[in-house]
């Protein structure tokens, strides 16, 4: 019986369980793709409450294109690295790897502290979350993302550790292209966040 | 669950998370969409009341872009299953976003002004 098993070629047939890893990458997707559909609450919450001021700035007061326009540059090529990371990876280049790795967290750190800059200069020019509906959606929404993106730098550096640690196993590979998905998910979230929030409401 | 499957090794071999060009082809036209957007958003290039769907556009084509060159969705023949279910995300994304947005706008249209609160109040 077994015998019969190993000579069906399995991925192409689909008569045996598929690898692992396409097993686990389908998981994360159902995760990630549920985590768009949250995301997509807050984006309809945004656009119903854009134009509820309450005599407050409105966007196009507050937004800064250029501002966003780095923030933007600076995920899409830590986005990039992330890719470059996981190729090093299949190929067993470790240095490669390690600069890669640092390079995404170098990027998505820089991104994460123009967003918490912008967030504070919005406070100090009493732009908070707590003057209007409008803004209690913008720092929910683009709050939620920068949330995502520190989880996903925490979750970097234990990725680093554990390959350190344990070298580069099945599953620590399995482990970084989970991240690596989470890591283009939310730079796919960002497109939708710079078109709506920002591009749609300097205008 | 690590034992239950076959090796991983030989599909890590062949890879199928693309390539240096993929990434890096996916890379110049996320850029060149990106600096689409900025433009249309910051100059007259557009019929002004059609600017907003140019960028809606521009947008969903960049994320095309990313969900084609950096997840590489569709490339390989085991995605059938991942494309089932981006099209299932698609769909309650979009029922959630143009329903909420659709049901607002009625409201709003249909709410009572103050002064016809008034003029029921009396």
């Amino acid at each position: 019986m077994n015998a019969q098993v190993a000579n069906v070629p399995v991925a192409d047939s689909g008569a045996g369980p598929a690898p692992v890893r396409i097993v686990v990458g389908y998981g994360f997707w159902i995760f990630l793709l549920s985590d768009i559909i949250l995301f997509s609450a807050l984006f309809a919450t945004y656009a119903v409450l854009q134009g509820q001021t309450n005599g407050g700035p409105s966007g196009r007061e507050l937004f800064e294109l250029r501002h966003a326009g780095i923030e933007t540059l600076a995920l899409l090529l830590s986005s990039y690295t992330c890719g470059l990371a996981v190729l090093a990876m299949e190929r067993r280049r470790m240095p490669a790897f390690y600069l890669c790795c640092a390079l995404t967290f170098i990027l998505g750190a820089t991104f994460l502290s123009l967003e918490l800059n912008e967030f504070a200069a919005l406070i100090a020019r009493g732009a908070g979350p707590s003057r209007s509906a409008f803004l209690s959606a913008f720092f929910s929404l683009v709050g939620l993302h920068g949330v995502h993106v520190t989880v996903g730098l925490l979750w970097l550096i234990f990725l680093v550790a554990q390959t350190a640690y344990r070298g580069p196993r099945d599953y620590v590979c399995r482990r970084l292209l989970c991240f690596s998905l989470f890591w283009h998910a939310l730079d796919i979230i960002w497109v939708a966040l710079l078109t709506v929030v920002y591009l749609m409401g300097a205008r | 669950m690590a034992e239950n499957g076959p090796s991983d090794v030989a599909m890590t071999e062949h890879g199928s998370s693309g390539s240096l060009w993929t990434y890096t082809a996916g890379l110049g036209f996320a850029l060149l969409l990106t600096g689409a957007s900025f433009l249309v958003a910051q100059s007259d290039l557009l019929w002004a009341p059609g600017v907003a769907a140019g960028l809606a556009v521009l947008a969903v084509a960049q994320m095309g872009v990313h969900l084609v060159f950096f997840l590489h969705i569709g490339t390989d023949s085991e995605a059938t299953n991942n494309v089932l279910a981006l099209a299932f995300g698609v769909f309650i994304v979009v029922l959630v976003v143009a329903g909420s947005l659709w049901i607002i706008a009625h409201l709003n249209e249909n709410m009572l002004t103050p002064a016809q609160m008034m003029d029921m109040q009396r």
